[in-house]
């Protein structure tokens, strides 16, 4: 656990509405803070990680922007990821060539699965200490605000999947490469958010499987965000319970049932996946401002 | 809500916000009023798909016999492989030909890490119930989208997958497909050749190749998906919580659905908090006599909490109806219990009708 700041790739995962673009951009500002150039980088056309971090940011994040000190936003578009590969992997004429064939731009669009291992290599590249894009310094840390579990997993196993359809040539050993660098567990750790709930524990779970499954890769952290106030203990329950009609008690004994539901989904995802689970509050009650969320995160990494 | 009329309801809205549940509970309501109603279920709890009867294999509804009911209510959990080699197979000219996408390597390799695959399979699977006559209406719940795009755009992705232009600019007599097997020489081929390696090239051919088959069933599919998302007797239910995020992206998929004439039939915002209705200082003074000072202190600290929620979701839902100019969202309180049987479904219905929660 005190070692997740220590990698250079952090994908952060989990299912829809938990919160993973918050606690992408918490876990990134924490970085920062702590003097590590960092990026944290979102795909499909989003730019929700810049809304968080900073109201006022406008446009579509496809350059790469300071937004804090020591904190960047760039949301990656397979498009101009492949443009920048082709410049990279071909002579120049070559490359103008591909990118203006009509041809070429049809059989990509049609390709299965390209968008995501182009998503995937330019993720790659922007964590290389030796950047390929000209003139790019190259960052200390990369948190990926990734799709939610099924598509995440999907997008993660593209060069897998790339590598082992075209067996030799360059595809195929640049798939290979960004490969071994996403199953790596010195380079790269993966991190599910939570929420202590059934179903985003359950999907915690096959997520867990997935990646062993498809990417032979292990979850390195689970974020659990919005825990509510745990208050009371039994006693005070069945006090309150002895004044059902007093002045918010059934307010009070509702809590008390929910965060007593919460710890039950908490005890299962850390029984059933041998984590201990980081554990946010602040998002619970109110809309929190990032730096809190930091804070928390702050005071159990080490 | 009403729903009289409607052959087919979407439930869209960003992950998490009870689309699920939501969905099952509406398909409830119909098939009490008399409806023969399938639901298309994405990823069920575990307790709400045994109530649905959902533990059955198979990627066609079943129906519950659990519940007496006016009408029927049929579900199903969609299984998005299957789903997809279904439709391949049905639009296949013959075996053979199904037999070669199905088999092909790209395909099994590739066609799942595809975005928008579980989308185009959740239309898909619409599609072909609602053609069927053994059901009046199909309540659609929609996949998890990181991006509400990909659920509207899922009939244009598939036909821009399988562009006839495209296929045709690769399967021509003189197109890549030609070159490749002809070993060519093209200079866009050589190039790419360079890039991807043979191997890759060779597959990807074979591939589209033995899918040109389908492109006639497949254009005629989408476009009859593309109809039917217009159809006057379809509608769009938007689902939220009160939370920053849903509420912004309901929004946005609202816009996406008036700029492209889709029917929007209202919006449902999930788990409101009331505000209290005691004042927490007051419930501190009153209480502490009997239950002591820090016992009192815990309760109005837990009131302070409802009541920062209470507002905060007065706020969201504000915000929801000056963007969408709905003067009426349905509020449905947050529930003391998760949802997660028939009589938890038949109460969330009658919140969604807006009669009081018994």
């Amino acid at each position: 656990m005190e070692s997740l700041l220590a990698h250079r790739l952090i994908v952060v995962t989990g299912k829809g509405g938990v919160g993973k673009t918050t606690v992408a951009a918490a876990i990134g500002l924490e970085a920062a803070r702590r003097g590590r150039r960092t990026m944290v980088a979102e795909v499909a056309r989003r730019t929700d990680v810049a809304g968080v971090l900073d109201a006022a940011h406008t446009g579509d994040g496809a350059a790469e922007t300071e937004l804090a000190p020591g904190l960047f936003h760039v949301s990656v578009d397979p498009e101009q990821a492949m443009e920048e590969y082709l410049r990279d992997q071909l002579p120049s004429a070559a490359a103008g060539l591909l990118n203006r064939s009509r041809l070429f731009g049809l059989l990509a669009a049609a390709t299965p699965g390209l968008r995501e291992l182009l998503t995937v290599g330019k993720l790659w590249e922007l964590a290389q200490l030796d950047r390929r894009t000209p003139g790019a310094t190259p960052y200390d840390l990369v948190i990926v605000d990734a799709p939610a579990t099924g598509h995440g997993v999907a997008v993660l196993s593209a060069p897998r999947a790339f590598a082992g359809a075209a067996h030799t040539g360059p595809v195929a050993r640049q798939a290979s490469i960004i490969h071994a660098t996403l199953s790596d567990p010195e380079v790269t750790a993966i991190v599910a958010v939570a929420r202590a709930e059934e179903l985003a524990v359950t999907e915690t779970l096959a997520l867990q499987a997935a990646l062993r499954d498809t990417l032979d890769a292990e979850l390195d952290a689970i974020v659990v965000n919005a825990l509510a106030p745990d208050r009371f203990t039994p006693a005070d329950a069945r006090r309150l319970e002895e004044q059902p009609d007093g002045p918010g008690v059934q307010r009070a004994l509702a809590a008390h049932a929910r965060a007593r539901r919460q710890r039950a989904q908490l005890a299962r995802l850390t029984r059933a996946t041998g984590h201990r689970a980081l554990r946010l509050h602040a998002q619970a009650v109110a809309t929190p401002d990032l730096a809190a969320l930091a804070d928390e995160l702050a005071g159990q990494l080490a | 809500m009403n729903l009289s009329g409607k052959r087919v309801v979407i439930v869209a809205g960003s992950g998490g916000v009870g689309k699920t549940t939501t969905s099952a509970a509406l398909a409830l309501g119909l098939a009490a009023d008399g409806e023969r109603v399938a639901v298309v279920t994405i990823d069920p709890a575990r307790r709400l798909a045994t109530a649905l009867g959902l533990e059955e294999l198979g990627n066609e509804p079943h129906r519950v016999e659990t519940v007496d009911l006016a009408g029927e209510l049929w579900a199903m959990q969609l299984d998005a492989k299957r789903t997809f080699d279904d439709l391949i197979e049905l639009l296949a000219p013959n075996e053979s030909a199904a037999r070669d996408v199905l088999g092909n390597r790209i395909y099994r390799e590739l066609s799942g890490a595809m975005t928008g695959s579980q989308e185009f399979t959740a239309v898909a699977k619409l599609y072909e119930l609602h053609r069927d006559p053994r059901w009046d209406v199909v309540v659609l719940d929609t996949p998890p989208s990181r991006n509400a795009l990909d659920f509207l755009d899922a009939p244009d992705r598939l036909t821009g997958f399988l562009d006839g232009r495209a296929l045709q600019a690769i399967l021509a007599p003189t197109g890549l497909a030609a070159r490749v097997i002809g070993r060519g020489t093209g200079v866009v081929f050589s190039v790419l050749s360079r890039l991807t390696g043979i191997d890759l090239l060779d597959d990807l051919s074979v591939f589209f190749r033995s899918l040109s088959g389908l492109i006639d069933g497949f254009r005629r599919r989408a476009a009859g998906v593309k109809e039917l998302l217009g159809d006057p007797d379809t509608t769009f239910l938007l689902v939220t919580s009160p939370e920053r995020e849903p509420v912004e992206e309901a929004i946005f998929f609202h816009g996406r659905l008036r700029a492209a004439g889709m029917p929007f039939g209202g919006i449902i915002v999930n788990r409101v908090h009331r505000a209290p209705e005691t004042d927490p200082e007051v419930a501190r003074a009153e209480l502490a006599g009997e239950l002591g000072e820090r016992l009192a202190g815990k309760v109005a600290a837990t009131l302070r909490d409802v009541e920062v929620l209470a507002r905060r979701d007065a706020d969201a839902i504000e915000h929801v109806k000056r963007e969408l100019g709905v003067a009426d969202p349905v509020l449905v309180p947050l529930l003391d219990q998760d949802v997660y049987d028939l009589e938890g479904l038949a109460r969330l219905e009658r919140c969604l009708r807006d009669e009081p929660v018994g």
